[in-house]
């Protein structure tokens, strides 16, 4: 089997086994991304010079003695929300483009310290706002399987890399569902950790109060392993959690089910969901049920306004989190012709700067924000958001864990719903509520739906740092289903 | 042109209301939300970094030791304190303000509720306190081209961000009212008393000038006899105590001129000129900014431990209010006396030359006669004297020794102002002490009798009365360094008559 | 009624520092009259008694020691701006209020 088909455990075994260099790894999957990214679009930045040299650095450490982890040498895709030093960074955005942050985000200067190597910076829809990676101001990603179709989004860059063996980890971030939703349609591993594991710090803004960085991988342990390697507390971001990280290796190596207590959410089931997909999902229930799980159905009530409330809150955020791009100290600038005033400049330099689906949610914060409409909009969502979390909180007193599909749908064709915001936003129906109540949630394939042949997804949620149990679930469900395809789900997708 | 009233005719007619709001710089190492340093006047944008430059992904973290010290201003101003509170965003666009919000507080102020009494002119006013918050302050910046170097005319701006992101704590009070014609005084007791609680919790170095204290002035008028508030003004960046004053007098004239005329007073910033006295009108209150205040996700609340704020308020410093009570009783001076020292920013300064060894009323006599006219005349606050509390008590020694008399004295102190050392230096260099050598003075009295033989004759003859005009001569004689009474007994003595 | 008129669409985007299109204005006041009338729905729970949630978990008291870190090197700070002069951000002249 070729390098950009082995898992990330595997490589890194054998990097620190010696049986092979970073370097060859690396150039490996530059190759496979040379030779794919005409179709697949997954990167907005690749400097294979400057990969390789990583990946020299990380055998030289490692030559030198160095104790690295178990991910040293192994190559990644970075999503372009968090900054780099040595790459440029644009959150897929105009008003960004060229820009060279000054510093490391807290995820990236730890996926450095352990000897991860960046194969590039990968696109996403503009500021992390989309579904579909289609709001990106360079271009849309394509879906490895389809290449019609969208690799979801946000974080559809980092999905689709790892979907197309161009790499063998990638890093997302995810708002509202931006890594599990992508993960679902392209039939591989995503994970939101719960908030406050990871550091925000360097992480490119959207929602403060919702974005988390997690990992994407093939495999649940890769997965595992990389959320590891990238989390813990951080002291430059003030919402992180000062406890220890909770042992989600160890729960990926260990897939058991016997005697838990799964709930299945009532809520997520009926009108807008495709046949396909509640096919595979009432499977897995099944599937778990044999494994011997304990199904329960439990009703969350406040799920239902979960998703109207995420559309309150995270524009509301966003809008004051995207007013720092204003053309005084970085990036784009426009009009300034020596006449217009600097307020001029900054409303051109916006208006030029950002997408319409950006446009969009800052006029939508800015008026759930405003004096005479804060209280019905955002503070009420606000207390969408409290029941929530008490739906939840009643939930984990019956069951373990809570499953439900990531997304109501297969990946759509590219350009169905960019101009029906509404369409787009059902997207991440099912993914919303544990991003406000701060949980932890992990997607897994399930198999593809009948009528399209395209990968389904099962969302495992835990409570919150209860990260432990997505990956004791998810490798549990991982390995029922590998054993019944007679392989990871990929193998299925069409070459490239 | 604006016109005016007198003041005392204003005053005859309206009475007014006002409201401070006090912006301070608090004197951490660190900015408030990242590492960056506070030093003034640092090379431009050499205290910046990634959090206060608001580059895309940066995250703020509160600093502890700004919170505990708004708490302890909120304590020393006898507020509450807040037991769960929260930062929120200020959004507004604004290119000195890097994120374009300001972290501030809203409606969930840190301290809340509290008061300062002042006495001004032996009158005792309570001022009370709605809030103390804590926000962040903005970059600096510098407009270019224009004729004036001002913000209207420019060309373009260039902006410095080391300001941006120093803890700022605001301070706001209640309406005031019952000032009636101390209304400025009350004003610029206020700002100087909380400048002094400030310099005495060591939270703020409060330098007006380099602006780590300022203030805005809000004032409206009612005519007597009415219990409804007009409409109000606030006049911005008011810089100086003496401004703060000024403001409010000039305000207070210029809204009463309007009312009196049957015109409105339009609800408006205001803008101070320093150079002037005068304000100018800002920006008007009708485009009212929506600042969309909300919750910082990035930050956490804060919830004060009560043991702990209960260990700030029994470890608040004497207050300086309650200290002057104290000296006043000590040193038994009179209202006025204490309330003189007071103004002239003397009290420090009599204390410790007090605790060098002076004597109070010899400490006080100096510092508010002849070092006052001294500071007076040069244009310099008493503080700012080239001559320190140590100096004072030197020479307050060497007067009390018969060394020096009062006269010599002050030439003591015109050489230690003039730079040219201690009091003991100039005592040496300039030759100034009395002339206690009787040898030498007997000889300049027999040479001022020789010369004066009609003067000596007429105190020979009874006429007592014109020694005067014998000592004068050996005081001239002796370039004012001779005892002048132990001269007079000595030429009783030696002209065979008794004094 | 709709939720929103195209005025307060255009107050939305002078508000936000957006120089947007009439074209612009007329689509966003469509969609968001949509957007605001789905999002409305929040106001059908009842929540008067329910406290709201600022942040998704319940953190207080996070604070950072009042030390010095090392600032960016000045040429680092400067790199991204659009345009320099003595070591200052340049920028348009500003409108506003004289300070
Ligand atoms: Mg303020
Ligand atoms: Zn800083």
């Amino acid at each position: 089997m070729s390098l950009i088909h082995k898992t990330a455990a595997e490589l890194g075994a054998m990097i620190a086994a010696g049986e092979v260099s970073a370097e060859e790894v690396a150039a490996a999957h530059l190759d496979r991304i040379e030779e794919t990214e005409p179709k697949i679009r997954a990167f907005l930045h690749v400097d294979r010079e400057v990969t390789l040299a990583q990946a020299r650095a990380v055998d030289a450490r490692l030559r030198s003695g160095e104790k690295l982890g178990p991910l040293a040498g192994v190559p990644l895709a970075h999503k372009d929300i968090f900054v780099t030093k040595d790459m440029p960074t644009t959150a897929a955005s105009k008003i960004l483009e060229g820009w060279r942050p000054p510093y490391d985000a807290t995820v990236t200067a730890r996926l450095r310290e352990a000897g991860l190597v960046f194969l590039g910076k990968t696109n996403l829809d503009e500021f992390a706002m989309g579904s579909s990676t289609e709001n990106s101001a360079f271009g849309p990603t394509r879906n490895p399987w389809d290449l019609s179709r969208v690799p979801g989004g946000s974080s559809g860059g980092s999905s689709a890399a790892v979907a197309a063996y161009q790499a063998p980890l990638s890093t997302g971030t995810d708002t509202g569902g931006s890594i599990r939703q992508p993960a679902a349609v392209t039939g591989i591993v995503g994970m939101k950790p719960t908030y406050g594991g990871s550091s925000r710090y360097g992480l490119i803004a959207f929602a403060s109060s919702l974005d988390t960085p997690g990992p994407f991988a093939r495999t649940v342990l890769d997965a595992a392993l990389l959320q590891e390697a990238f989390s813990g507390h951080d002291p430059l971001d003030s919402t992180s959690i000062d406890r220890p990280v909770p042992k989600v290796v160890e729960a990926a190596r260990n897939p058991d089910v016997a005697g838990m207590r799964i709930g299945v959410v009532k809520e997520f089931d009926g009108e807008g969901y495709q046949p396909g997909v509640l096919n595979r999902f009432r499977e897995a229930v099944k599937m778990l049920e044999a494994l011997g799980a304990e199904i329960v159905e439990v009703s969350c009530p406040s799920f239902t306004v979960a998703l109207p409330a995420y559309y309150l809150i995270a524009p509301s955020e966003c809008s004051s989190n995207l007013a720092r791009f204003d053309a005084m100290r970085y990036g784009l600038r426009v009009g300034d012709d020596g006449t217009r005033s600097a307020e001029e400049v900054m409303a051109l330099t916006r208006a030029a700067g950002f997408g319409p689906e950006v446009k969009r949610r800052i006029m939508l914060g800015t008026y759930a924000l405003s004096s005479g409409y804060y209280d019905a909009y955002y503070g009420q969502a606000q207390k969408v958001r409290t029941l929530i979390a008490r739906d939840f909180e009643a939930a984990y007193q019956k069951v373990d864990v809570l499953i439900s599909p990531t997304t109501p749908t297969t990946a759509f064709p590219i350009g169905e719903r960019a101009d029906d915001p509404m369409a787009m936003y059902l997207a991440d129906l099912c993914t919303i509520p544990s991003n406000l109540a701060g949980n932890a949630a992990i997607s897994v394939p399930c198999g593809l739906a009948d009528e399209d042949n395209l990968p389904v997804g099962l969302q495992i949620m835990a409570p919150v740092l209860g990260d432990d149990r997505c990956y004791k679930v998810g490798a549990a469900l991982e390995k029922a289903f590998e054993a019944r395809w007679g392989g990871p789900l990929l193998k299925e997708a069409p070459a490239l | 042109m604006t016109t005016i009233m007198a003041y005392d005719e204003a005053l005859d007619r309206f009475e007014p209301v006002l409201g401070l709001e006090t912006h301070v710089e608090l004197g951490t190492a660190s900015k408030m939300f990242c590492g960056c340093k506070t030093t003034f006047g640092a090379p431009p944008n050499t205290q910046v970094c990634p959090t206060c430059l608001a580059l895309p992904g940066a995250l703020p973290v509160a600093n502890e030791k700004a919170i505990e010290s708004t708490i302890r201003i909120g304590l020393a101003l006898n507020c509450s304190i807040a037991e769960w509170c929260r930062f929120a965003r200020k959004n507004y666009f604004y290119p000195d303000m890097p994120k374009n919000y300001q972290i501030s507080q809203y409606d969930e102020p840190l301290c809340y509720d509290g008061y300062l009494d002042l006495e001004v002119e032996g009158q005792t006013f309570r001022i009370g306190i709605e809030r103390v918050h804590l926000e962040e302050d903005t970059g600096k910046s510098t407009h270019v081209g224009g004729a004036t170097g001002r913000i209207h005319g420019a060309d373009y701006s260039i902006v410095d961000y080391n300001r941006a992101g120093i803890p700022l704590v605001e301070i706001v009070t209640k309406p005031i009212t019952g000032t009636d014609r101390l209304a400025p005084q009350v004003a610029r007791a206020y700002v100087t008393e909380l400048r002094e609680i400030m310099r005495s919790l060591g939270v703020s170095d409060v330098r007006m000038e380099e602006g780590s204290l300022r203030c805005d002035v809000n004032v409206s008028l009612m005519p007597r006899g009415s219990s409804e508030w007009g409409t109000r003004t606030e006049t911005k960046n008011v810089n100086s105590l003496r401004s703060v004053e000024r403001a409010v007098r000039g305000e207070i004239e210029r809204q009463a001129a309007i009312l009196a005329d049957g015109g409105k007073v339009v609800q408006e910033t205001r803008h101070f000129h320093e150079d002037t006295g005068t304000t100018t009108s800002g920006r008007s209150k009708e485009e009212a900014q929506d600042y969309r205040y909300f919750p910082d996700p990035d930050l956490v609340p804060i919830a004060p431990d009560p043991a702990w704020v209960a260990k700030l308020k029994a470890e608040l410093p004497e207050l300086p209010s309650v200290r002057r009570k104290r000296l006043q009783a000590e040193w038994g001076v009179s209202d006025h006396d204490m309330e003189s020292m007071h103004n002239a920013g003397a009290i420090e300064l009599v204390e410790a030359t007090i605790a060098a060894g002076a004597p109070a009323a010899d400490a006080r006599k100096w510092w508010m006669g002849e070092l006052a006219r001294r500071a007076n005349e040069s244009g310099v606050a008493l503080a700012n004297l080239p001559v320190t509390p140590a100096d004072v008590a030197r020479v307050t020694e060497l007067v009390a020794s018969g060394a020096l008399n009062d006269k010599l004295a002050r030439q003591v102190f015109e050489g230690v102002l003039a730079g040219e050392g201690t009091p003991d230096e100039v005592v040496a260099a300039r030759g100034l002490e009395i002339v206690s050598d009787e040898g030498e003075l007997l000889a300049i009295i027999d040479q001022v009798i020789a010369d004066n033989a009609d003067a000596a004759e007429k105190v020979r003859g009874g006429k007592v009365a014109a020694v005067g005009a014998l000592v004068g001569g050996v005081m001239k004689a002796s370039r004012g360094k001779a005892d002048a009474a132990r001269a007079r007994e000595l030429i009783l003595e030696k002209l065979g008559v008794s004094g | 009624m709709s939720a929103i008129t195209r005025d307060e669409v255009a107050h939305l985007a002078r508000l936000s520092r957006m120089a947007l299109t009439d074209e612009e204005l007329d689509h966003f006041a469509t969609q968001l009259d949509v957007i605001i009338g789905a999002v409305a729905k929040v106001s059908e729970v009842a929540a008067q008694d329910v406290p709201p949630s600022s942040h998704a978990l319940p953190l207080t008291n996070v604070f950072r020691p009042d030390e010095v870190r090392q600032s960016l090197p000045p040429q680092q700070a400067l790199s991204g701006a659009p345009a320099v002069e003595d070591d200052r951000f340049r920028v348009p002249r500003i409108l506003g209020e004289e300070m």
